[in-house]
């Protein structure tokens, strides 16, 4: 059975993978079409509530918010996967670094992912948003490179599990190269760890992207972020309590499904989980 | 244990080292120039080449290090850039906030994570284990920013008991306002965070659960429940040591984002308004302190950890 | 001192694991359970102690000098382990608490139980593990599990089972996760120990050699179930059931190795 048909079949699995996928159709759809203009402000209709036509509402300036969030999902889902490839590429980059090469190699690459796992990624995120000013790639980089690192670790753990593996033996013994064996046997045995940490990454990017680009150093001002919506809200906040919840139920909903998604694919693609494992979740770190 | 410690040291030392030269470099990779920015743009070249020779701008990377360097071992970590006032004053005047809100966040969140993780883990197959789970899960996704926000908006503007922002213009001199202003922003944090540590800690204790030695201390005649709380926490708390350094780092960041919510006057305020007017130095010293604490924190609870576990003690 | 099983089933999420076990402990006695892995006497060892896992149910009837096991609660149940029945586990590696000294866990029973404290602790923890053979007893009590062998370790989970004066010793495969050097010594030990204190033995195995060693009657059990039982020297010279035969075959191979058999 498929590591796909195994995740469907774990309840939680589905459905986080169907608002995963409703998030990104949602993205796509915006493209074409959003009830509303997203940045068309209509100052008779500051702050309706929720109803007909807006059917969220609108902000201080007539925004329709539906559309906002519609449209804030493309954010979202650019900052996820391309947060999610450049942590992918760099964990597996520094893993097979640190899990196939000589002795003096792998030790310093060890040290290296050590001391950078250290760093919070939000505050390499100011750094580099103190130098290059703020934007959307600065959050890719910076979850990038500090998901990355992580990655890393764990891959690396597990690279050198499926590397102690008789198969690789005996790929050896018939005289494939040091590369071969790496694309050939040992990362497809060890991509369903990534995939599972792709996942989580995914998750942390898109709560990282909500901070900074609420803080400032994310999404432009013209781009509709959720995080960047909650900043513009929170001025009036005293006065349309309301405003604050649908950016916020948007960034949740969405991090809770790549959350759970992950967890499912962890229980989907590893046979060997016991019963009680199996209630083990898995901890992210933190971003803010 | 004195091996051990000094590998540590060793290894703080290395990691503030390469943080101070990645900070201090990569900050000096400046598309424009902080010069040109204080003279304006009515500076003729000849006050941008003062301006700069002032602050010493003209010499060679390395020299400015090392100088910087130096200047940490005593305490001096330059002036800003753009208002000269002392940098190490600066940080000092704000941790005053940042400092306290950091550790009623912990407390919070240890006292949140921890007896729901355990209760959560004991009673996992019940509905009660399950409901802890899925509010932990939900809670571990929130943004805490937006958290920060609900908070303001059900205790200041609802209910109005606590205030939305600020924080007393007279610091601690009178505490209990101090603290007021404090209590909302630490919750946030304390809750987000405490999310993803009760996680950790119902996964700890549900493998304490299964431990072969708990299920020996119940054959000695503890209840099954006495037996995981004197042979499995333990076990339990020093799983937790271990990721009590990864929590802080990720109150630190929490501060960064609330502070600014909240309006705090604290260091992660100070560092995102800095990093806005991009005034270097104080950018740097910010992110020296933040980093060096998170370095610091781990070093810590490495020696902790290693000191507690008997199996790290011996040179096997 | 006798421990009556009628009746035994024990179920784990609906599937029945142990199924309709009978079988008697008297006082004094030395009864083996044998079987392949997955045969369900550990679970059977575990339902008499009553340690089942998490989601496993016993039915039937355990009576323990009179008193029904079955149905008991927790708190009914701790005050009777470790005082009046102990166990001694498969794998001392993971049995052992590994931040704690190895004393304090030899005499836990009896602190639990007779509130044993200091220097009468101490005492006691000395004592045991000079009784199952310990070098140095008086420092190893201040040992920890990692600085210890295999086969200390399993000595030091006997000595704990002892701790309480327990007159029903349940040993689940002592043996199996030891080196076959050791095995022969911590058998010796057990056999000698349980008939210096007057207790009895239900003893738990795979390998029908080393049941040979140590207990009088056996029940053979297969899938949960009890397919043949009786005297150990009957099922040795004319085992009836394929289970039986099939045990006395394995154990023929080791009995008959030239070298360090058991």
């Amino acid at each position: 059975m498929s590591a796909l048909a195994r995740l469907w079949r774990i309840p939680l699995g589905r459905s986080a993978l169907i608002v995963v996928a409703v998030i990104a159709a949602t993205a796509l759809v915006s493209l074409f079409w959003t009830p509303f203009d997203p940045r068309r402000a209509d100052a008779y209709s500051a702050w309706a509530p929720p109803g007909w036509p807006h059917l969220l509402g609108t902000d201080g300036t007539g925004r329709d918010i539906l559309s906002l969030i519609m449209a804030g999902a493309r954010i979202t889902v650019t900052v996820a996967i391309g947060a999610g490839l450049v942590a992918t590429v760099i964990g597996v980059a520094l893993a097979a670094l640190g899990a196939l090469t000589a002795r003096p190699v792998r030790e310093s690459v060890a040290v290296f992912v050590d001391i950078l796992i250290a760093f919070p990624v939000l505050l390499i995120a100011m750094m580099i948003a103190a130098v290059w000013g703020g934007s959307l790639w600065v959050v890719i980089w910076s979850v990038g490179v500090g998901y990355g690192v992580n990655i890393a670790r764990v891959a690396r753990i597990e690279l050198r599990r499926v590397n102690r593996a008789d198969f690789v033996l005996a790929a050896q013994a018939s005289g494939l190269t040091r590369s071969q064996i790496l694309t050939r046997h040992l990362l497809p045995n060890a991509a369903p760890v990534f995939i599972v940490q792709l996942s989580w990454s995914m998750a942390a990017a898109v709560l990282a992207e909500a901070g900074l680009s609420y803080l400032g150093f994310g999404a432009p001002v013209t781009q509709p972020s959720w995080g960047l919506l909650l900043s513009e809200v929170q001025d009036y906040i005293t006065v349309h309590p309301t405003s604050v919840l649908w950016p916020g139920i948007a960034i949740t909903l969405t991090v809770l499904a790549l959350n759970l998604l992950g967890d499912a694919l962890r229980e989907a693609t590893d046979p060997t989980l016991s019963r009680g494992r199996r209630a083990q979740t898995h901890t992210p770190e933190v971003i803010a | 244990m004195l091996r051990y410690a000094a590998t540590r040291i060793l290894f703080l030392a290395l990691g503030l080292l390469v943080a101070s030269a990645l900070i201090f470099w990569a900050l000096r990779i400046l598309p424009g120039d902080v010069a040109q920015m204080i003279a304006g743009t009515e500076g003729t070249p000849a006050q941008v080449e003062r301006i700069r020779a002032d602050l010493g701008l003209d010499r060679p990377l390395a020299v400015q290090y090392a100088e910087w360097i130096g200047g940490v071992f005593t305490g001096d970590l330059g002036t800003s850039m753009l208002t000269g006032a002392s940098v190490a004053a600066q940080l000092a005047a704000k941790a005053q906030v940042t400092i306290p809100l950091g550790a009623f966040s912990l407390l919070i969140a240890l006292a949140f994570a921890l007896p729901l993780g355990v209760v959560s883990a004991v009673r996992h197959r019940s509905r009660t284990g399950a409901a802890i789970g899925v509010v932990s899960q939900l809670l571990a996704a929130v943004p805490v920013v937006w958290a920060g926000l609900m908070l303001v908006v059900l205790f200041a503007v609802v209910l109005g008991w606590l205030p939305a922002q600020g924080f007393p213009r007279t610091g601690w001199q009178n505490p209990a306002d101090a603290i007021r202003a404090l209590i909302l922003p630490s919750i946030t944090i304390g809750i987000v965070e405490g999310a993803m540590l009760m996680r950790f800690v119902r996964s700890a204790t549900l493998q304490a659960l299964g431990e072969d030695f708990v299920r020996t201390g119940a054959a000695k005649g503890l209840t099954r429940t006495q037996s995981l709380v004197r042979h499995g926490l333990p076990a339990v708390g020093l799983s937790v040591i271990t990721v009590l350094g990864i929590q802080i780092a990720g109150i630190i960041v929490g501060a960064v984002v609330i502070e600014q919510v909240f309006t705090l006057p604290g260091i992660g305020r100070m560092l995102v308004t800095d990093v806005g007017a991009r005034d270097l130095t104080m950018v740097q010293g910010e992110l020296l302190v933040l980093t060096g604490f998170v370095l610091v924190t781990g070093f810590v609870v490495d020696l902790a950890h290693h000191a507690i576990d008997p199996r790290q003690r011996e040179h096997r | 001192m006798s421990l009556i099983v009628e009746g035994l089933t024990v179920e784990i999420d609906g599937t029945r694991v142990v199924d309709g076990v009978s079988f008697e402990v008297p006082s004094g006695g030395r009864v083996g359970i044998i079987g392949e892995s997955g045969s369900g006497k550990s679970l059977t060892a575990l339902a008499i102690m009553g340690l089942l896992p998490d989601g496993a149910v016993a039915r039937g009837s355990i009576r323990w000098e009179g008193r029904e096991l079955v149905g008991l609660s927790e708190r009914e149940r701790a005050p009777i382990r470790g005082r009046e029945m102990a166990m001694i586990f498969q794998e001392p590696q993971t049995a052992l608490n590994p931040i704690r000294r190895v004393g304090a866990q030899i005499v836990e029973a009896a602190r639990i139980h007779h509130g044993l404290r200091g220097h009468r602790a101490a005492q006691l923890a000395t004592e045991l593990a000079r009784d199952v053979g310990l070098p140095s007893p008086e420092t190893i009590v201040s040992a920890y599990p990692h600085q210890l062998s295999g086969g200390q370790r399993q000595r030091v989970g006997i000595a704990a089972a002892l701790a309480g004066q327990p007159s029903l010793i349940v040993a689940d495969e002592p043996t199996t996760a030891l080196d076959v050097t050791v095995q022969k010594g911590i058998l010796d030990l057990l056999a000698g120990l349980v008939a210096g204190r007057d207790a009895s033995l239900l003893f738990i195995t795979h390998d029908l050699a080393v049941l040979a060693q140590i207990a009088t009657h056996a029940l053979v059990l297969d899938s949960g179930s009890v397919v043949e039982s009786g005297e150990v020297d009957r099922l040795l010279s004319a085992p009836e059931h394929p289970v039986t035969r099939g045990l006395l075959r394995d154990a023929k191979a080791t009995l008959w190795r030239p070298e360090g058999s058991s």
